[in-house]
């Protein structure tokens, strides 16, 4: 049994690396101080053991010096240790611009994985390796957590918000995926597979899955079916909000704020329009009609109609 | 079995508390607080006998990968009910309504808590919560986690939320009436002489406790009215499907939770300094200081719940202040640890068990408290948060930290309450053991976390069995540990060697009076005319 008895995890991300310099840092930090307390409680005990039953030993009040000491240095270690920690969770809360983006959606007790290109997965996750990926997730149900003991990330699920959570895998091979955050019966099954893969095997994987529809081919399916285009027309209608160049455009409200709209703007604009001030309560509510994955497509759509300015050719 | 050489024949006093009366009236309508003290002890060892049944069937279950005894839906009701009653039932009631209903006043020279009607009744209420809350575990439990994150526990739970719920909410009323009579007894009832200055550090550690019971338990009891409202008028609060935001329910119930789990080691802390005074026949080295860390520790733990939350959604910029005030109140539990090792220094170390205890407490709330720096830590936790890193923890404070200090407490005082002694050798024995077991249960778990293995998983990977079967291993050892004291402690009630009054050469007024004291404390009311731990020979008697 011994011979697979790890102590460590796999260091398989560019943030691992540095998470675990700070968490040897911790480790050491413990032990010395652990036992500088270990070895002063047992030289006391043994040196000053109590040798006469009714001994009383000389009284000492205490000492100012001593008390400012050990109160300024945890302090000045406590500030080192933040500034540290707090870099490296910047670093693990800004995914870089250019990250292939992934969706994942989670579901009692599932994972469910979109890519762009069409490809759908559930508990599993396949990845190329030296490339950063940036996961948008939501769940169904419950709060979930998408956890990587191997790349140092996660990141609750939270229903009704997308949050993200992003990676840059530095070595192939598979990995755990385990949900974190307690769910519910079957929590302890919400477990999968991380797939790092070479670039080429990558994009033999992509264009071998037989669901090969885009996202967003999807999402205009779902756009048509569901009546949207009555509306949103492509040359837009008065008191219609145009969705082409809509996606990270600035969105003036009718409380005269701004705000850019982005995925979650999209996603608060299709389930309760009611929430988004900026124009007329005359659209209907999806809440309920569509699932998150669904939610994700049209979302996946609007984007395809290209951002302001450059609108994109979509059609394929 | 005796091993303890008892010297020169001392007596039980001819009428105490524990014989003023008798029959089941006398101690079911009493209003002393030190018979109080005793109805909890009794409520509490059941519950703890419960939480820690539930805890040993985890770990058998744990010892295969794939589950050794039972269904993922028990083993979820199971570590659920573990931690409500293990928080609610044992540790926050454990030192406050046992030592601290026994000792608060004898400690300050009064004969009675301000409100002794009002402290039987906290002690009823106590009873129903925990009834309601056995009812619902009986029925069927409930599987959300001692958390009850939202939407999970107003939406999709199927066990008996409802009834676990209403119990919990109950506990609090106890709690906080509690600390209202503790609170209102320090400041009144202060036998002349006895300034803030001069109290033993043990009330300064629940004074602190008791503001924290105040202030924190109403936000529990609103949290989970609101749950209420939601899961049964299906009002839109937590649940975003209804319109709300499952993240308010974290911010509410870290808000409470925080300050609770400074409840639970507060009292353990106050413990710790009269275990390593007696221990050591020395004044606690730096008394202001570790009075005011009490004090700065419930006002901080106020101010940190964001920290359970740094990967809930919660905004990055929210999890820096919170990381920042985290490391903030770990300050004021390191200078307490300084202190206490400071005071052993050229002290008359004793190895009687409580100050094994209060040895065995500063190794483990050492590691604890420092492994707490990982979590504070915004980068750490990212990859260490709700694995069995944290598991490890906080079982380092709550077991290793309160728990050792409520089990030192209890042999510190065992003879007061009884009179009686109990056998040191084995007491010494039982306490090595639970040193030994516990290490070996947590400490696995810690290296387990930083593998990545979740907490709450009933299964896990093959790779991490080796590390689950020494926890489990270490757990046996515990158990059993925790079996000899009570074994002991039963016997010593009734043939155990009379102590005396003061069988420790400790200082303090509750050494100057009988053991078991007479029910009203103190004949003549003392007069207090010297500082707390006044070992120093040439010093005069209190009197």
């Amino acid at each position: 049994m011994l011979y697979d008895f790890p102590l460590k995890p796999p260091e398989a991300s560019t943030l691992s690396v540095e998470w675990d310099y700070l968490y040897y840092f911790l480790t050491a930090l413990t032990i010395f101080f652990s036992g500088l307390i270990f070895a002063a409680v047992f030289y006391f005990a043994v040196k000053y053991r109590r040798r006469e039953k009714d001994e009383v030993p000389p009284q000492n009040e205490g000492n100012l010096m001593l008390e400012l000491t050990w109160t300024i240095i945890p302090s000045l270690i406590c500030v080192f240790i933040f500034v540290w920690s707090a870099h490296i969770f910047m670093r693990a809360s800004s995914p870089p611009a250019h990250a292939t983006e992934i969706f994942v959606v989670g579901k009692q007790w599932m994972w469910k994985v979109q890519h762009p290109e069409g490809p759908r997965e559930i508990n599993q996750l396949h990845v190329p390796v030296n490339e950063p990926v940036r996961l948008t997730m939501t769940s169904e149900d419950v709060i979930h957590d998408f956890g990587i003991p191997a790349f140092r990330v996660k990141r609750d699920v939270v229903p009704g918000m997308y949050s993200t959570e992003w990676f840059e895998a530095t070595k192939t091979g598979q990995y755990h995926l385990f949900c974190d955050q307690f769910c519910g019966m079957g929590h302890s099954s919400m477990v999968g597979t991380i797939f790092v893969m070479s670039h080429e095997d990558y994009s033999h994987w992509l264009s071998s899955q037989l669901n090969t529809k885009p996202m967003f081919a999807s999402g205009e399916l779902l756009y048509t079916q569901l009546g949207c285009n009555t509306c949103h027309t492509p040359d837009g209608k008065p008191g219609v909000p145009p969705l082409a160049g809509l996606y990270g455009s600035e969105v003036k409200l009718q409380n005269g704020k701004t705000l850019t709209a982005d995925d979650a703007y999209l996603r608060e604009s299709i389930l309760g329009p009611e929430a988004i001030v900026g124009y007329p309560p005359t659209m209907p509510t999806y809440q309920g009609q569509l699932n998150e994955e669904e939610v994700l497509q049209l979302i996946a759509y609007v984007k395809s109609l290209g951002p302001p300015g450059e609108r994109k050719a979509t059609k394929q | 079995m005796s091993t303890v050489a008892v010297e020169v024949t001392p007596t039980l006093p001819e009428v105490h508390y524990l014989n003023a009366d008798y029959g089941w009236r006398s101690w079911l309508f009493t209003t002393d607080h030190k018979r109080i003290a005793w109805l909890y002890l009794f409520a509490i060892t059941g519950f703890f006998a419960v939480g820690g049944l539930m805890a040993t069937l985890m770990r058998l279950n744990l010892i295969e990968p794939q589950g050794l005894l039972m269904e993922p839906a028990s083993y979820n009701k199971l570590f659920t009910a573990h931690g409500l009653i293990m928080i609610f039932f044992f540790l926050a009631p454990s030192i406050p309504t046992v030592l601290g209903n026994f000792l608060i006043p004898i400690m300050i020279g009064a004969r009675d808590v301000a409100f002794p009607k009002l402290n039987l009744l906290s002690w009823y209420i106590f009873m129903l919560a925990g009834s309601v809350f056995m009812f619902s575990v009986i029925r069927g439990g409930v599987d959300t986690g001692w958390t009850l994150y939202t939407p999970l526990s107003t939406t999709y739970a199927n066990g008996h939320v409802m009834s676990a719920a209403m119990g919990i909410f109950i506990s609090g009323f106890s709690s906080i009436l509690t600390g209202l009579n503790f609170m209102v007894t320090i400041h009144k009832m202060r036998a002349p002489g006895m300034t803030w200055f001069r109290l033993p550090l043990f009330i300064w550690a629940l004074y602190a406790t008791s503001v924290i019971f105040i202030l924190a338990m109403p936000v529990i009891a609103i949290t989970l009215a609101l749950i209420a409202l939601e899961r049964v008028f299906h009002v839109g609060i937590f649940d975003p499907a209804l319109g709300g935001d499952p993240i308010l329910f974290q911010h509410l119930f870290w808000f409470f939770g925080h300050p609770e789990v400074y409840i639970l080691i507060l009292p353990s802390m106050g413990v710790m300094s009269e275990l390593v005074a007696a221990g050591c026949r020395k004044r606690v080295f730096g008394y202001s200081f570790v009075a005011f860390s009490s004090v700065a520790i419930a006002a901080i733990s106020f101010m940190v719940w964001g920290h359970h939350m740094f990967l809930s959604g919660q905004s990055l910029y929210a999890g820096f202040v919170f990381s920042a005030l985290s490391f903030a109140v770990a300050i004021p539990s390191a200078i307490k640890v300084f202190n206490w090792t400071a005071t052993m220094h050229k002290g008359s170390v004793s190895y009687d068990a409580p100050m094994l205890y209060a040895i065995g407490f500063i190794g483990l709330f050492t590691i604890g408290g420092l492994t707490g720096l990982f979590l504070a830590s915004l980068g750490t936790d990212v990859h260490l948060h709700d694995t069995y890193f944290v598991v490890a923890h906080f079982h380092y404070v709550m077991v290793g930290g309160a728990i050792m200090g409520y089990l030192g407490g209890l042999h510190l005082w065992w003879p007061k309450m009884t009179g009686k002694l109990y056998p040191e050798a084995w007491a010494r024995f039982a306490c090595l053991l639970i040193f030994a077991g516990f290490n070996l249960t947590f400490g696995p778990q810690f290296i387990l976390g930083y593998l990545g293995m979740p907490r709450r998983y009933d299964v896990y990977p093959p790779e991490f069995q080796v590390l689950n079967v020494m926890s489990s291993a270490g757990a046996s050892i515990l158990a059993v540990g925790y079996l000899i004291p009570l074994i002991y402690f039963t016997w010593s009630a009734f043939k155990g060697p009379i102590a005396g009054p003061n069988p420790w050469g400790a200082k303090g007024l509750e050494w100057t009076i009988p053991s078991p004291p007479p029910t009203n404390n103190f004949d003549e009311t003392p007069i207090v005319t010297e500082e707390a731990y006044a070992y120093g020979p040439e010093e005069a008697h209190v009197g």
